[in-house]
């Protein structure tokens, strides 16, 4: 692991800034650093309480945003999208059935190119109606041309607001940015997490400046039809945006670290990784979980290591092929199935090693969906099913972890 | 009179959509910003690398202009900055899938004027019924046949809904009537939140009617009291258009396609007097016939 801190600060001056928050305040405040000019959004466990946050901090007058408190997410992310447009910097949040009602609106977003940032406190879709956490919904929208981050703790959710901005809002990305936080998992801990500053964010973020806006001293028009003649070029530039991005985040992260002091790797990070035989990926929160477990394994004299995805879309697919190619086989965690075939990253991963002489198995493991616990135990069964894998030949490319056969 | 939409858009010749546009844009005059769903407007207007709009103009989806608006208005007053802020849509996206964008910006209260052109079914996607369709209208997802009359349901009465919002500025206008839809748009602006207009907008091509004779089927529409023209002031009807002569509803009915099976097919008869009768129930409602005015018969 990279640390980079070029502004140092005393461990003292640090714990003096640490405070106990919860997940959805520590968030909700990283936002209020970014100023944003419109707020929309629309309450669903266990995103709720990020907009309560940011709420009272409007009718606090700490944060001077036009908060609307809109009928729907369909509503909240259609509001944004003119707030965007008229040159707004513009925030919402959601999670599951909210993200999928979102659905249409997003591809908008992405589209015209308005660079709004949204979090998403990932949690299972229904049926059967479930509120805890898997990342269902949020890969469920990989496709929708959002640069999607996902965070490993409080600290990282709400560090990647700021990043977020910087990211989607550089004229050469202009892409809106997800990052992806665990619900309840994350949302509604209570960590020890150090506050960003007003004027540290101020430091950091410039001011949002767009080049094209809805403005009646130069008419332009947003979102005209495009024929075949056109269609692909407009999708190939928005595709090409986030080819620019991959360098983008990396940069950003190291601003980020290089300003902040804290770093969470650029499109992946990874752990132990350096003479692991056995590869983990995966994203989220459970990395806190892998990495324990990580730990206990690695004083065993197992050779265990992890690689973090951080940018799920863009897809770090240059970095998993350098940071996969020593490892001997390679077991994919992720809380999501793609009914019908297998885990999205799974499928992903697979993917991005096709063309490499990388040829080990790959075996994946959909885990901890609506909400269960994924436990040192889920852990270490991964990791023997992997070492199998590798030993006498792959026996299952996925498997459901923990399936309860007395419930089929 | 200033054209903001420039002329060389792809809408069918003899459609009344761009004069709807024309007219309220020059009422609204080039500080203004407009939003537009899905529909007609957007895909004769703007196929890219061009577009016909002289104003700042934004097209989003099928069902959430009024969302769209709602947040170009909340930036705008976040800016400090003071522009109109239109919606021109069609009646399938206000009446149908838009209502529940248009609900939350009305309820809001955003600074928002809302223009539904009305041309009573989904055009832009070959003439399906929408739930502005009058009943008795042939329409190719209710189309009349051997048992059927056509729309077999009324129309949704929307500047009832946009009033028991509490909307304070509600009107219908007509594409026949410039001078009263001008004025409309007007004072519109000068009352703040949200308006809504709907306009009635003959389209030729989903009503079957001769080039040439838009703005005569319009003023039909008006002159028969199947669309009375009036407003509303904070809940209040404070105005109408009276009808010199109240023309019988045939003269609308007989001159557009959409309506010829009532007069063909058995049973036609009884339709066209319950159509009568909801122009004459119009008549009552609005008071929009002077007293001691005759209705007189039929030219032919
Ligand atoms: C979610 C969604 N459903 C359906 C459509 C297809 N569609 C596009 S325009 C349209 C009808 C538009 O009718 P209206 O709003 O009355 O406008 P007009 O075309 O008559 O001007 C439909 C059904 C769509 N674009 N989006
Ligand atoms: S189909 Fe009707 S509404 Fe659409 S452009 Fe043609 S005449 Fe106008």
């Amino acid at each position: 692991m990279k640390m980079i801190a070029k502004e140092e600060l005393s461990l003292k001056e640090r714990m003096a800034r640490m405070k106990v928050v919860e997940g959805s305040y520590a968030v909700a405040h990283a936002v209020k650093c970014c100023s944003p000019d419109v707020i929309s959004a629309y309450p669903i466990t266990p995103q709720t309480h990020i907009v309560e946050h940011l709420s009272q901090f409007v009718a606090d007058g700490e944060l001077d945003s036009e908060f609307l408190t809109v009928d729907s997410e369909f509503s909240a992310m259609s509001s944004l999208v003119g707030a965007s447009a008229a040159g707004a910097r513009c925030y919402s949040s959601t999670t599951s059935q909210g993200l999928a009602l979102m659905w249409e609106v997003l591809y908008n977003a992405s589209g015209m190119r308005l660079p709004i940032v949204m979090t998403v406190a990932n949690r299972a879709l229904s049926a059967p109606l479930n509120i805890w956490n898997d990342q269902q919904d949020s890969v469920g929208a990989r496709d929708s041309g959002w640069i999607q981050l996902y965070a490993e703790d409080v600290q990282e959710a709400a560090d990647a607001i700021p990043q977020a901005y910087k990211i989607a809002e550089d004229p050469e990305i202009l892409t809106p940015v997800m990052v992806c936080m665990d619900g309840f998992i994350l949302t509604h801990v209570y960590e020890p997490v150090e506050l960003l500053s007003q004027e540290e964010v101020d430091r950091f973020l410039p001011p949002y400046r767009p080049k094209h806006i809805l403005d009646p001293e130069n008419p332009k028009t947003f979102g005209a039809f495009a024929d075949p003649s056109y269609f692909t070029e407009l999708r190939y530039m928005q595709w090409d945006a986030h080819r620019r991005a991959l360098k983008k985040i990396e940069a950003v992260a190291v601003e980020f670290a290089e300003q902040f002091g804290r770093w969470y790797g650029g499109l992946i990070d990874t752990y132990h990784a350096e003479d692991a035989e056995v590869m983990i990926v995966t994203m989220g929160s459970v990395i806190g979980t892998i990495k324990d477990c990580i730990d206990d394994m690695r004083s065993e004299g197992l050779k265990v290591g992890l690689v973090k995805i951080r940018s799920y879309r863009p897809f770090p697919t240059e970095a998993l092929r350098k940071a996969l190619k020593d490892a001997e086989v390679i077991a994919v965690i992720e809380k999501d199935v793609t009914v019908g075939n297998e885990g999205a990253l799974l499928t992903d991963l697979k993917a991005a090693l096709y063309n490499t002489p990388t040829r080990i198995p790959v075996i994946g493991f959909p885990a901890g969906l609506g909400g269960r616990d994924i436990t040192i135990r889920d852990i270490r069964r991964v990791v023997d099913k992997a070492i199998a894998a590798r030993d006498r030949g792959i026996e299952a490319e996925m498997e459901f972890l923990s399936l309860r056969e007395d419930l089929l | 009179m200033e054209k903001f939409l420039a002329p060389g858009h792809r809408a069918c010749a003899g459609c009344s959509m761009p004069t709807v546009i024309n007219l309220v844009l020059d009422a609204a005059g080039p500080n203004t910003i407009v939003a537009t769903p899905t529909g007609c407007i957007e895909v004769t207007t703007t196929p890219y690398p061009e577009s016909a709009w002289r104003v700042p103009w934004i097209h989003s989806l099928f069902e959430n202009a009024a969302a769209v608006a709602s947040g170009i208005e909340a930036a705008l007053k976040h800016f400090g900055k003071n522009h109109n802020v239109f919606v021109i849509a069609g009646d399938g996206s206000t009446l149908d899938i838009g209502m529940g964008c248009i609900s939350g910006m009305f309820d809001r209260g955003h600074n928002v004027k809302y223009v539904c052109y009305d041309n009573e079914a989904y055009m832009n996607t070959g003439v399906q019924r929408s739930s502005s369709t009058p009943p008795c209208t042939s329409t190719t997802t209710t189309p009349s046949g051997k048992i059927s009359f056509g729309n077999p349901r009324p129309k949704k009465d929307m500047p009832a809904i946009a009033v028991a919002h509490r909307v304070p500025y509600v009107a219908t206008a007509s594409v026949a009537y410039p001078v009263d839809l001008r004025r409309k748009v007007k004072r519109a602006i000068s009352i703040p939140g949200p308006a809504y207009i709907q306009v009635n907008a003959p389209c030729i091509t989903g009503w079957s009617f001769e080039a040439g004779t838009t703005v005569e089927i319009a003023r039909l529409a008006v002159e028969t009291c199947l669309w009375p023209l009036y407003e509303y002031v904070n809940g209040e009807l404070v105005g109408v258009k009276k009808i010199h002569v109240k023309r019988p509803v045939e003269d609308y009915l007989k001159a557009q396609g959409r309506y010829r099976h009532l007069f063909r097919m058995k049973g036609g008869e009884e339709m066209i007097r319950v159509l009568q009768q909801m122009a004459d129930d119009n008549a009552r409602k609005f008071g929009l016939l002077y007293e001691g005015d005759l209705t007189c018969t039929s030219e032919e």
